[in-house]
């Protein structure tokens, strides 16, 4: 026998199946940037312009308003969404995905294209560009907090639809609290303990009696919209100091909030939006880096490996329902003490249900949730800045663009995301 | 640490899977526990772990009566498991895999270690001669990975009573070696081992006592020194023959033929290269090969569920590639998947309704929109008592039936309907050596009827007991096509990659 291996065994190569090639994702994008291209770029009357401003008197030095061809710049915001379609069909033909940059850029291009547009040839108006930008992370705030509930219950395989009913109930309790006590401080302390109490009702209901846990969060809901406008129409009306407009004063943090445009949108907010920041990078340290977050993510996946490894399965569950009630209860505070608002029947107006979108284009972690809630805050602050220039858009259709913004960002990139195996499955031994 | 099972109960509904079992494991013995696919083997050592809780018994640890709420109380008491089913976190790394449930953490912030457990593994896997990568994703893994990381999860942490449940159903023969050298020098370090296997071999080679069940009860022990036959026949009940009998194949018309397939994965490596081959009716062609050098994507780029970069494969000379699996099935073509729990059933379905997944919507099983649960259960019951798959009854879900029921669950399915082609990987996997018996004749059967065979086997003595021709695959290419009685010095040679003259 003479026999000569050439080479050693390598190793054996690993044989992942392989997925087939998607371009629904670039093809959806490419046709909405097209159809910008077209709307926004070749409909802006050509030799009109926009006028944007950027810098505030306050800040350390001054950025001159700058006044762009409305065309051009609208044409240019359309090419850049078709050339990141472009780049997601690259991918996509090589089976690789891309990053959350992408559709986040890219629903910024298409609405700066739009935003051109409203403002084209409108003289005595401006586009501006700080404000729109500050208004976008404030009213991302209430969809950050939802979003990272979601995330926090999803991850350990607990469905939360109920972060609607745990916004609304912070909301309520805070506004009640502080207006009890008289500040509205303490209103962040009792938001969260509202939202807690909803979250705990529901892993309760899902870990131990294995009730479908998207029917218990609908029933949630319904339950907490019921409570809280009886007591708003009884007790809160009846007392009116129950019920006050407390305000959170912005704070400013020195030196930073100078910063043109990122300081003021940055560093010139109130504490719930600070707190907002440590949450975010707490929670994405700890979900992926930390012992805590591996054993979630192993219970969400695999409770029964989790539970051959010692991890209390339920317990873990229970946990991190009631710390996402927590969550997003605290963002419930956005709606009353954090805006300087009295509480108001169903002020939340389903934000909760946006935020599970953020959720899920966020990929279930807290980065992703914050980047989804922003460019969502984008869509809603932007209607609100073209309802005030007075765009040539009915309002009742820019009232739909936040929610057309979500379906678009949901259903062309979603189809990639994989929500965590055993979500919605009770453990049951 | 000795162990100690006594009178041991445990139901699931009426069907008692264990019934008054005592079982005594001395420290530094290794202990074989035998017996046919749902004899109860598995939910005993599901028991002991702490995993199922005992309707009736006792467990004892040198001799004091221990209670376990759950696995980590198990673990804290010293027992390590490696479960049939395994039990990995897919989208995980191996490294996290191992670690998780006894994190290494590291400054202020508590962080994991993650450098401290892929040094784990890598010693670990180093030592025993593994060759897994610390940072691959267990999803991306075949079986036989999977299997090891398994392995190295109970390894790295010092268990001194280890269960082993099946841990070589689909290790190749070299790494099996490799475990049963640990399992010898654990047990000299005066570790307490059960060791559950159906390969009787692996038995005699490392077990000290042997413990046979059936139907849940113990019903008898033997010595090492017990031939296989004897071993056999205790399991089971009856004589088996350990040989495949079969005539001479009579090789007809050629029904698939394979063209130049080449199949390029994600990253770019390069899979299948440029592979050809025939295969005639009534003769079975055996794929052997280290497993991870293209069989994987050999079967699959066959079936349809990837799709080949170039070349092609036509079925009755009609091109069967680029169309849809549906298609080819429905063409004449039956496959058992490698992975069973993964491709081969829906765990959370009934076994009734998984006999009929490929063929839901045909005649007699559905009429028009409406399936025929009548036809079906009829069916369903028929094959289950043709292949002796043991259930409490067909509305079982198939993921509760013991690991080598499952499997006969899906060649049920596979078998049960007119074929031209069977492709079956690792077809007797986790099956006890009567059922491998009946599954080798069934397939014997298929081939004597006139259908092409593709069996894809890990297990050398498999592959030479059924070939009629043996295909030895080596990084993505067939290095020669010999005859089933080539010496097997010739075919390790070959599955390292020597070419046939070379190596002949
Ligand atoms: N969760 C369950 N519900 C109902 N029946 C079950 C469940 N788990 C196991 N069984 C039944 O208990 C019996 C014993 O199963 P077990 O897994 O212990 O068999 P085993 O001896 O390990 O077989 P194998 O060699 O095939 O792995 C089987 O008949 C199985 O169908
Ligand atoms: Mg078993």
């Amino acid at each position: 026998m003479t026999a000569t291996v050439a080479d050693a065994p390598a190793a054996p190569a690993s044989s992942a199946p392989i997925p087939p090639k998607r371009f629904g994702a670039a093809i959806t994008l490419g046709v909405v940037a097209l159809l910008s291209l077209v709307i926004f770029g070749f409909g802006s009357a050509s030799g009109a312009s926009t006028t944007f401003v950027v810098a505030r008197p306050t800040d350390f030095f001054a950025i001159p308003s700058f006044t762009l061809p409305s065309q051009l710049a609208a044409i240019v915001f359309s090419v850049i969404g078709l050339a990141l379609a472009g780049w997601t069909a690259y991918r996509a033909n090589q089976r690789r995905k891309v990053g959350l940059w992408v559709p986040v850029v890219y629903g910024m291009a298409i609405m700066g294209a739009l935003l051109t547009w409203a403002g084209a040839g409108r003289d005595a108006t401006s586009i501006q560009l700080t404000g729109l930008l500050t208004s976008s992370l404030f009213l991302a705030v209430p969809l950050v907090f939802g979003a990272l509930a979601g995330t926090l219950c999803e991850r350990s395989g607990i469905i939360n639809i109920a972060i609607e009913g745990q916004l609304l109930a912070g909301a309520f309790l805070a506004a009640l609290i502080a207006s009890m006590v008289g500040n509205a401080y303490v209103g962040l302390i009792a938001a969260p303990i509202a939202g807690a109490l909803v979250g705990l009702v529901l892993a309760i209901f899902a870990t131990k009696y294995w009730v479908n846990q998207i029917v218990v969060g609908v029933v949630l809901n319904m339950l907490v919209l019921g409570l809280t406008n009886f007591f708003f129409s009884t007790v809160m009306t009846e007392n009116g100091d129950l019920n006050q407009p407390l305000g959170m004063p912005k704070l400013a943090i020195p030196l930073l909030s100078k910063i043109p445009v990122i300081g003021p949108v940055l560093f010139n907010q109130n504490l719930l939006v600070y707190i907002l920041y440590v949450v975010v990078a707490v929670l994405q340290i700890m979900l992926f880096r930390s012992r805590w977050g591996l054993r979630v993510r192993a219970v969400g996946e695999h409770p029964k490996a989790a539970d051959t490894v010692g991890i209390q399965v339920n317990r873990t569950r229970v946990r991190n329902t009631v710390l996402g009630g927590a969550i997003a209860g605290l963002g419930g505070a956005f709606f009353t003490v954090a805006s300087g608002l009295a509480f108001g029947k169903e002020m939340t107006a389903g934000k909760g249900y946006i935020a599970l979108a953020a959720m899920i284009l966020g990929r279930w972690s807290p980065r992703g949730a914050l980047a989804a809630a922003l460019l969502f805050g984008f869509a809603d602050a932007l209607r609100a800045q073209l309802g005030a220039i007075g765009s040539p858009i009915p309002s009742q259709f820019l009232a739909m663009f936040p929610y057309i913004a979500t379906i678009f960002a949901v259903a062309g990139l979603v189809g990639h995301a994989r929500p965590p195996a055993s979500e919605g499955i009770p453990y049951k031994k | 640490m000795k162990l100690e099972l006594r009178g041991i109960t445990k139901r699931f509904g009426d069907f008692t899977a264990n019934d008054r079992i005592d079982l005594l494991v001395e420290p530094g013995t290794v202990h074989a526990l035998l017996g046919e696919n749902g004899a109860g083997k598995s939910t005993l050592m599901n028991v002991l772990f702490g995993l199922y809780d005992a309707d009736e018994g006792e467990v004892l640890l040198d001799d004091e009566p221990v209670v376990f709420a759950g696995p980590g109380d198990a673990m804290a008491a010293g027992i390590g498991m490696v479960h049939q089913h395994f039990m990995l976190v897919h989208p995980f790394t191996v490294a996290e895999n191992v670690m998780l449930g006894h994190e290494d953490v590291r400054g202020p912030a508590k962080l994991l270690d993650l450098d401290a457990a892929r040094a784990k593994v890598r010693e670990i896997s180093e030592r025993f001669n593994f060759n897994v990568d610390p940072d691959a994703l267990i999803e991306d893994l075949p079986v036989g990975a999977q299997q090891r990381v398994e392995i190295i999860k109970a390894l790295s942490r010092d268990a001194s009573v280890l269960i082993l449940d099946e841990p070589t159903a689909v290790l190749t023969p070299q790494e099996t070696d490799e475990l049963l050298g640990i399992v010898k020098d654990l047990r000299d370090a005066g570790t307490a081992v059960v060791l559950i296997t159906h390969k009787l071999r692996e038995v005699k080679a490392v077990a000290d006592t042997i413990t046979v069940i059936r139907r849940g009860k113990v019903v008898g022990s033997a010595e090492p020194t017990a031939s296989q036959e004897e071993l056999a026949s205790l399991m089971v009940g009856r004589a088996v023959s350990m040989r495949v009998d079969k005539d001479e194949a009579t090789p007809g018309a050629t029904v698939l033929a394979v063209d130049s397939l080449t199949v390029v994965d994600a990253a770019g490596i390069v899979q299948l290269d440029n592979v050809s081959f025939e295969v005639k009716s009534g003769e079975i062609l055996a794929i052997a090969g280290v497993q991870g050098n293209g069989q994987t994507e050999l079967t699959e780029a066959l079936i349809g569920v990837v799709s080949p970069d170039a070349g092609s494969a036509s079925l009755d000379g009609d091109v069967i590639t680029g169309r849809s699996i549906k298609d080819v099935l429905l063409s004449g073509i039956g496959f058992v998947p490698e992975d069973r729990t993964e491709d081969g059933i829906v765990a959370n379905m009934t076994i009734a309704n998984n006999l009929i997944l490929d063929l839901h919507d045909q005649e007699p099983y559905a009429k028009g929109v409406a399936l025929q649960p009548k036809v079906i259960a009829e069916e369903a019951r028929k094959h289950v008592e043709q292949f002796d798959v043991r259930a409490t009854s067909i509305e079982q879900t198939a993921g509760s039936l013991s690991g080598g029921n499952q499997q006969k669950v899906v060649l049920a399915r596979e078998l049960s309907r007119p074929l031209k082609l069977l492709i079956a990987s690792n077809p007797t996997r986790g099956l006890d050596v009567g059922s491998i018996e009946f599954v080798h004749k069934r397939i014997v059967a298929e081939r004597d009827a006139g259908a092409a065979v593709i069996i894809v086997s890990a297990e050398l003595d498999e592959v030479v007991a059924l070939a009629d021709r043996i295909a030895v695959m080596y990084h993505g290419r067939i290095v020669g096509i010999v005859a089933p009685d080539t010496d097997r010095d010739t075919l390790g040679l070959m599955m390292a990659g020597a070419h046939q003259e070379e190596a002949a």
